[in-house]
């Protein structure tokens, strides 16, 4: 998939990982429909029941900061979020993004312009985003965090891996 | 001529080249590392069903495994008992020898106190706070489930090799100050993601002074800072405190290392950065400067000084977390409860990092001291920190804590205001039943045992 488009839901800085994902359903939610009904609880009530396959949240500094719940990001997974664009991510759920085959872009410019609820596009083959306010550049991902991203995850990915070493 | 001369590295360069198995490495190369430790907690049964999709039969590193039951403990519900469950059937089932029980302690504390990590180390944990490790001179990195996975699978993880910031501390904390508020302070002035990505080397005749409870304080807090990892250079406080413990450990795991042996096989994998490593910013501070500081909510950047906030009224105080759950931590706040009652209508929860510290806590006094004072003891685990057990606030209450993070929520309810500080500020709010600086607890507050209010009764008529 090399374009994605979708409606914006846009946020501030430092949004943490206890308000994606609250703590307290950590360890005993397991099913994928019952994360993705908790997406953004504390955040935003709306988002999940509302969110459409697709759409793209957009954010400001430090998005995912604080505890190292991989389910901050599978929880956007399993809403289809299309892509999470940022002026930058905390490091793990950057990782944990991507090892789950959600983009994590990184654009300041574009998270400057982009408005709330508009429809944008997002060209990875350009690595490009496109929205009302202009046409922005973002940095090319590296060709093995790509290969992850492609290949739907990191465990998808090592699992050929691992099939064809044993 | 070794590897590194002429291109002096950071600590993250040493310590990440060595895990990879390569002479040196440059900062931004991504290296597939092959950490010493790989630590899960009560994720670790979300962890093996990941795991099981590699169609093994046997995780390739038992050996490197590390496990602890903390942060839901004891199972407060059938579902958490069920988790907890699945994971002594892995544990069992794959022979992971470095695997403690509910009330053993806090991930971080324990590992620690059983040198399941040595210094120079590489240790990858599901958990934001691994970069804990950083007190002994190991490199610390908090990481996925799925990248926990992998590692069980594989034993190898692509890492980045970050940037490094140095963080200085000059001279010896004021009375009444702590660790604590000097990472309050590094955040509350850089930000919540001044570190974002780097590796943080502390430094420093201030850092040096620390006792190592104090130290395990700092990198503990840099999760809140954004950073990949922080460090300290083990001194021969530090190491001569592993050796003894990884002797402890082997011999209660039936393979003694002699103390001599321990000695030398720790002081050989500490690592120290070179003079001359790049670093891309440093921060120097004046610890004669320092003072009592608080996070507001609900950011743990947003620090002022204890005083802008006193006389905020607390519905709960608690003591604990592998930030400040340590016996200094309990020694600091009995000190301050002795001969006192928790004010009514405020409950103080105090929860130990450890089973050694609560067992320590009890040979001293200080449990008797936090009970006779009308305090809750916990066990030893993460206890409400995270919001998975107990010690939950009602909408609308406030708790003063001593742990890393009081993010909207982080205690299981949206509409609950958390504040952190230092363990002493903590105690003597718990006593003034608002935030205070302990400073200025009044005298009157201690009250003679004969004059002695049963807080049950107090809380009753209340
Ligand atoms: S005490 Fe809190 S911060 Fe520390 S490991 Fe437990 S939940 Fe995480």
């Amino acid at each position: 998939m090399t374009i994605i488009s979708g409606r914006t839901w846009t946020y501030g800085d430092n949004v943490n990982t206890d308000v994606i994902f609250p703590g307290k359903y950590t360890y005993t939610l397991t099913e994928r429909a019952e994360i993705a009904r908790h997406a953004l609880e504390d955040l935003d009530p709306t988002f999940a029941a509302v969110v459409q396959p697709g759409d793209v949240i957009v954010a400001g500094r430090n998005w995912g900061c604080g505890s190292s719940r991989e389910q901050a990001a599978t929880c956007l997974v399993f809403n289809g979020v299309g892509a999470v664009v940022a002026a930058s991510f905390s490091r793990i759920f950057y990782r944990n993004a991507l090892n789950n085959g959600l983009l994590a872009i990184v654009c300041p410019a574009a998270v400057a312009a982009i408005a709330p609820q508009e429809t944008i596009t997002i060209d990875l083959a350009r690595n490009e985003i496109v929205c009302k306010g202009g046409v922005f550049a973002f940095p090319p991902l590296s060709a093995s965090v790509l290969g992850i991203v492609e290949a739907g995850g990191l465990v998808p990915y090592v699992k050929r891996k691992v099939a064809a070493t044993s | 001529m070794s590897a590194t001369e002429g291109h002096p590295q950071t600590f993250a360069q040493k310590a990440l080249a060595r895990s990879a198995g390569l002479p040196s490495v440059a900062i931004g190369q991504v290296v597939d590392a092959r950490p010493d430790v790989v630590l899960s907690h009560d994720n670790s049964a979300a962890i093996r069903r990941i795991w099981q999709e590699f169609g093994q039969s046997r995780v390739l590193i038992p050996d490197k495994i590390a496990m602890t039951l903390d942060h839901a403990v004891p199972a407060p519900t059938t579902k958490h008992a069920q988790n907890h469950a699945e994971i002594r059937a892995f544990v069992a089932e794959q022979g992971i020898a470095n695997f403690f029980e509910v009330g053993r302690g806090i991930c971080h504390q324990v590992l620690s106190e059983e040198a399941v990590v040595l210094p120079g180390q590489v240790i990858l944990g599901a958990d934001s706070h691994t970069p804990h490790f950083g007190w002994m001179g190991a490199f610390g990195a908090g990481i996925g489930r799925s990248e926990v996975a992998v590692l069980w699978a594989t034993g190898e993880l692509w890492l980045r090799v970050p940037e490094s910031m140095q963080i200085v501390l000059d001279g010896s904390l004021p009375p009444g100050v702590s660790a604590k508020d000097f990472a309050l302070r590094v955040i509350g002035d850089l930000g919540a993601d001044g570190g974002l990505y780097a590796s943080v080397e502390f430094g420093g005749s201030g850092i040096a002074a620390m006792s190592l409870a104090s130290r395990m304080v700092l990198p503990n807090m840099m999760a809140e800072f954004g950073v990949k990892n922080a460090y300290i250079a083990p001194d021969a406080t530090t190491l001569a405190y592993i050796s003894e413990r990884l002797v402890r450990r082997t011999t209660r795991q039936g393979a003694p290392l002699a103390a001599e042996d321990a000695r030398t096989l720790v002081a050989a994998g500490a690592l120290y950065p070179d003079a001359g490593a790049t670093y891309a910013a440093v921060h120097r501070y004046d610890a004669a400067a320092l003072e009592p500081l608080i996070a507001c909510p609900h950011s743990v950047d947003a620090v002022v000084p204890v005083a802008q906030v006193a006389g905020t009224r607390v519905q709960q105080a608690f003591l604990g977390t592998c930030t400040n759950g340590r016996l200094e931590d309990l020694a600091e706040a009995a000190a301050i409860v002795r001969g006192r009652r928790i004010a009514a209508g405020t409950r103080f929860l105090v929860i130990p990092a450890s089973s050694e510290v609560l067992a320590d806590a009890l040979r001293l006094g200080y449990i008797a001291d936090f009970v006779d004072a009308g305090a809750v003891i916990g066990v030893p685990g993460c206890g409400p920190c995270m919001g998975n057990h107990m010690g939950i606030p009602a909408p609308n209450e406030v708790t003063i804590s001593s742990a890393n993070r009081n993010f909207r929520g982080r205690m299981g309810t949206r509409d609950a205001d958390i504040y952190l500080a230092n363990p002493a500020v903590v105690a003597a709010s718990a006593i003034a039943g608002k935030i205070i600086d302990p400073r200025h607890l009044d005298a009157k507050s201690v009250v003679s045992t004969s004059q002695a209010v049963d807080p049950y009764s107090v809380i009753n008529h209340q």
